[in-house]
């Protein structure tokens, strides 16, 4: 098994306060892993830390050969004007920027291919209706759908589920699988335990570090819950600067 | 009589028929890009920008009298490093881009009339304020319409980034790098077509052919393809009615335009298909399903 993504020693936060501290680890390409943890464990920071869009305050995070613009990131709370004028079928087909670039038209294939990834998560007949008329789930559907079209390696979904009812939840753990089986390496960060256990084989307990790591009945262990619950979520404005950094000179 | 009216100005006077190719040219470029800023939630900051080009303009003006192309290169100077700073203001401090403008609003519009004045008469004055679209020389035409092409060209290799800053800007940044570049050329495309407006309209006008055929292109088009038409089409119709407004009453040519232009908003507020307001009194009865 051959890494995908490297953690090394990796601090990522805001104004200098560490939200994800010294992490270490490596996800092995394919790996379908759960992350969990408390609020403000830094789940979502940590994601930011690996589609780029937040620089490590420390330490690196190893892509091997994958560009971070290559990776699909379905964030927490999407930032979309929802007044905008644009069609379920336009912003689905954003996400074939990698093979349209700039200029490239919508072809003929690529109108296929984005009513196929809406009819995958069950769209169709939404083509036309502006983004702003869809329900929260029908959204959450249609992110996915772009998510699809991306056609990445590597799949980072941020607490995709929230707010979505049962049988959305379950057709899009469906895509999941899918991906997992077609071997991308997809990260979720999720709250619902069950769904983590019944589908993912790989979690992540975060709460600023690690906390454990590995197979998911060995992590999600009731001592390893309460572990990650103690951990303190507001930042220490008088905080001193880490002293591991200081013991450990930045020479690698 | 028709004819006499609509037709004939055109047919006898060359001047007109300079006129409306002139408006013509304005609406291709800057309607669309008004459509942008009004999405953007811009239209203010397009304002505040106007007036910014007026004191570089007017430098323009002391050095060289009316003079097109000192006027032009002063207006996009001042234009595009107002349109910087306020850009690197707002991404460095997290304060809206329109309220850093709106501070250069009064500054500009008094440092710019100051500088007329020091050296012009009142009707210099009046035609940097309002514009004189039924004075255009030839030179004052093709600047026009080489600005207006330019506009066009760029927005086609733009459009798609900045769409996709505009509905979501993570995604951009998290697949391409080209979303701050294009953001860069959009405010660029702004100041040249407030150039553009300024030598026809004037500082005070040059914006109207911008923001209001995007307002009423927003009651008429629920998708942006069909609002860039629309704008574009009722910019260029206000810009042929208020100059035949112009020519049979001795309205200024400027104003007539955008008094039409503002006379088609009201009327797309009211019937507008797009959520106009006889439309919300009056929505029918709902359906089956
Ligand atoms: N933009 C920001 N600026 C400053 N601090 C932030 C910012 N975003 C998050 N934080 C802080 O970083 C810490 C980690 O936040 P993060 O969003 O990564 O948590 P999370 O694990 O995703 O939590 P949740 O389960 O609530 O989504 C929190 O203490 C939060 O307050
Ligand atoms: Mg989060």
């Amino acid at each position: 098994m051959t890494a995908q993504l490297k953690f090394s020693n990796v601090t990522l936060g805001y104004d200098r306060h560490p939200a994800v501290h010294h992490l270490n680890g490596e996800i092995a390409a394919g790996s379908l892993l759960a992350i969990v943890g408390p609020n403000g464990a830094g789940k979502s920071t940590l994601f930011r830390g690996i589609v780029g869009i937040l620089k490590p305050l420390a330490g690196t995070i190893g892509l091997g050969d994958l560009k971070p613009r290559e990776i699909a990131y379905l964030p927490q709370s999407v930032d979309i004007d929802r007044t905008f004028p644009i069609s379920v079928f336009d912003f689905v087909g954003t996400g074939l920027w990698r093979s349209t670039g700039l200029f490239g038209g919508l072809g003929k294939k690529a109108g296929r291919q984005i009513a196929d990834a809406l009819a995958a998560v069950g769209l169709n007949g939404f083509e036309n209706r502006t983004i702003g008329t869809l329900s929260g789930g029908q959204m959450q559907r249609m992110l996915f759908a772009r998510v699809l079209l991306q056609d990445a390696r590597v799949i980072v979904l941020d607490e995709p589920f929230n707010a979505i009812d049962a049988k959305t939840s379950a057709d899009l753990i469906g895509l999941v699988r899918h991906w997992h089986a077609e071997r991308r390496t997809v990260l979720a960060a999720l709250h619902d335990m069950d769904l983590v256990r019944a589908n993912f084989p790989e979690t992540l307990l975060l709460a600023r570090g690690a906390v454990a790591w590995g197979a998911t009945s060995q992590v999600l262990t009731a001592d390893n819950l309460l572990e990650a619950r103690r951990m303190c979520e507001a930042f220490d404005d008088g905080a001193h600067a880490c002293a591991i950094d200081a013991a450990r000179p930045r020479a690698a | 009589m028709i004819y006499d009216a609509l037709i004939a100005p055109f047919i006898d006077f060359e001047f007109m028929r300079r006129a409306l190719a002139g408006v013509i040219a304005l609406a291709l470029g800057g309607a669309p890009i008004g459509v942008f800023l009004m999405l953007r939630r811009m239209s203010l900051v397009g304002d505040a920008m106007a007036h910014a080009i007026l004191p570089g303009a007017a430098v323009g003006f002391l050095f060289s009298g009316l003079n097109l192309f000192a006027m032009t290169f002063g207006g996009l100077i001042a234009g595009f490093s107002v349109a910087l700073l306020a850009g690197l203001v707002s991404r460095v401090t997290e304060i809206k881009e329109d309220a850093s403008l709106a501070a250069f609003y009064l500054v500009s519009l008094a440092l710019g009339v100051t500088i007329v004045s020091m050296r012009g008469t009142n009707i210099d004055l009046l035609h940097v304020l309002f514009g004189n679209i039924l004075a255009m020389d030839d030179q004052t035409l093709l600047v026009i319409a080489f600005n207006a092409t330019i506009t066009l060209v760029i927005l086609a290799v733009i459009y798609r980034p900045l769409v996709i800053e505009c509905v979501d800007p993570v995604f951009l940044r998290t697949v391409s790098r080209a979303g701050a570049p294009a953001h860069l050329a959009f405010l660029a495309l702004v100041v040249i077509n407030l150039v553009n407006g300024f030598h026809a309209l004037g500082t005070l006008l040059a914006v109207g052919l911008m923001v209001l055929p995007a307002g009423i292109a927003r009651f008429w088009s629920r998708d942006i393809t069909g609002m860039m038409m629309i704008a574009v089409a009722s910019a260029a119709i206000s810009g042929y009615l208020g100059l035949v407004l112009s020519f049979q009453t001795k309205v200024p040519s400027g104003p007539a335009i955008i008094l039409v232009a503002a006379a088609l908003y009201v009327v797309s507020v009211l019937f507008g298909t797009v959520s106009g307001l006889v439309r919300q009194l009056f929505p029918g009865r709902h359906l089956e399903a």
